[in-house]
């Protein structure tokens, strides 16, 4: 036993029961107990941000269908470029810094972001922000092959949130991906499941005129001329898969990336 | 050195603290539909036990009477944060699963347990064991439910497939119901028959013989 400090040997000595030992216990077990959390907090926040960006950047990957087992996230990424789209005019913007912008806080910013009025709100997400980031994914020559847009909408417990890349058509579907969703494990949670996900390649999101024709369908999709714009529901997740419809439609139609993916030629030839 | 071999290897079967002493079923329920999730909560809840026995063993003499429950809510409190926050630097797509569940290892009742009867009024080597000991009959419990629920459920253990399950083409037609919750309680209440019938010393006497009451009656 190493010897203690006089005053610490009285401090230690005071009777349990006294109200003064009681406070000072404790404060100083707060404090001890405060400066670790903190520390810790402080001294691994540098990798938990590094996790969460790589997080963003397979997914992005994924669903573009550029994603090799081993890869290296950070080198294939370089073939991205990710831009702002001003949701109110369908166009690139320069309004706010693409590696800055935060979507999902910019919500909740009344400054970036305008409520849903409820009957256009189909994928129930009340709030709408301003500007989204679009990536871009370039080909060998330096055209742009894929485009991917953030989507997210309700299901049937949660917001699911993920990404959708369409061909530079902006009509062609590459691929749809949920990055976080808490929809029922086994059944609606099955939007995880790859078969399905493959299922997305190649629908149509809009018919000829432009209209948004592409929905989830109960069973399986027709194999009819209107079975280009359908997929397949999932079994047993009937609110889940009305719910990834809804958002589909809201996020392709003209109060979600509508403008921009009908205009995206045009777009890509003025600015891209 | 046998009483300190015993304070780790006795709540794996003797003295479970799920089986025998049915505390912290709650997490059991929701972390063990996967056998990699189940892991880490094992680890993270062996740690905080271990390091929550260790430390209140240190100031047990110091801790006044009155506050010493939230004494320990403090300590189990800011280590289980310190785990969460380990956890989302080093295993980020497994902490996201757990999180919820990692934050309620604080009112998980083999830390709380473990610290109010044993730590409070043993020396800290001991309590640390102590603590390693309950948070692996824990682990055991949780492994056995996470293998049987992934195996069945999914088809598959730690993400690697082992039944074909039907929806990626296989032949498994995998058992929805073992990815839910109630699941668990069936396996747990299997695990308890089980070893209360090969350790009949588990079984808890009867306490009231209502059936018995009925039985005559209606006979």
């Amino acid at each position: 036993m190493p010897k203690l400090p006089a005053w610490l040997k009285r401090l230690l000595a005071v009777s349990n029961d006294d109200p003064r030992k009681i406070v000072g216990v404790a404060v100083v077990l707060c404090l001890v107990c405060s400066v670790v959390v903190s520390a810790t907090a402080i001294g691994l926040r540098p990798m938990q941000e590094a996790n969460r960006l790589l997080e963003k950047r397979r997914n992005i990957l994924q669903v573009a269908g550029l994603m090799q087992p081993g890869g290296d996230i950070d080198a294939l990424f370089e073939q991205i470029d990710a831009r702002i789209v001003d949701l109110r005019t369908g166009s690139f913007s320069d309004a706010v810094d693409p590696a800055a912008f935060d979507q999902r806080a910019a919500v909740r910013d009344p400054e970036l972001s305008m409520v849903v009025p409820p009957e256009q709100d189909i994928a129930s997400i009340r709030r709408k922000s301003h500007f989204a980031t679009v990536y871009l994914v370039r080909d060998e020559a330096g055209e742009v092959a894929t485009v991917i847009v953030p989507v997210h909408g309700y299901g049937l417990w949660s917001t699911l949130y993920g990404y959708l890349a369409v061909k530079p058509d902006g009509r062609q579907v590459v691929g749809l991906q949920f990055y976080e969703h808490a929809e029922t494990p086994g059944l609606g949670g099955e939007v995880d499941n790859p078969v399905w996900r493959a299922k997305w390649s190649d629908i149509l999101l809009y018919d000829d005129e432009g209209n948004v024709q592409v929905e989830v369908v109960k069973g399986a999709a027709s194999t009819g001329p209107e079975g280009v714009h359908q997929v397949d529901g999932l079994a047993g997740a009937t609110l889940t898969s009305v719910g990834v419809s809804n958002l589909m439609r809201y996020w392709a139609g003209e109060n979600g990336f509508g403008p921009f993916l009908q205009n995206l030629q045009q777009e890509l030839a003025d600015h891209g | 050195m046998a009483d300190r071999r015993k304070l780790v290897t006795d709540p794996l079967f003797e003295n479970n603290p799920i089986i025998l002493q049915t505390l912290g079923i709650c997490s059991a329920l929701a972390v063990t539909s996967s056998l990699e999730v189940s892991l880490i909560m094992c680890i993270a809840l062996t740690s905080v036990t271990a390091f929550a026995n260790l430390s209140i063993s240190l100031i047990r003499h110091q801790v006044p009477g009155h506050i010493r429950i939230i004494v320990q809510m403090v300590i189990i409190a800011s280590l289980v944060i310190v785990v969460d926050q380990i956890l989302k630097a080093v295993a980020y797509e497994i902490s996201k699963t757990l999180s919820v569940f990692v934050g309620l290892i604080i009112t998980n009742c083999i830390v709380m347990g473990r610290a109010e009867a044993y730590a409070m009024q043993n020396p800290p080597l001991m309590s640390f064991l102590d603590g390693i000991g309950n948070g692996l009959g824990y682990s055991v419990i949780l492994i056995g439910v996470a293998v049987i629920r992934e195996l069945f459920g999914a088809g598959t253990l730690l993400g690697i497939e082992i039944l074909a399950p039907v929806s990626m083409g296989g032949w498994y037609v995998p058992n929805g119901l073992l990815l839910l919750p109630p699941s668990a309680f069936f396996i747990i209440g299997c695990f308890i028959w089980v070893l209360r019938t090969v350790k009949t010393k588990q079984r808890e006497k009867v306490a009231f013989r209502i059936m018995d009451v009925q039985v005559r009656e209606h006979a």
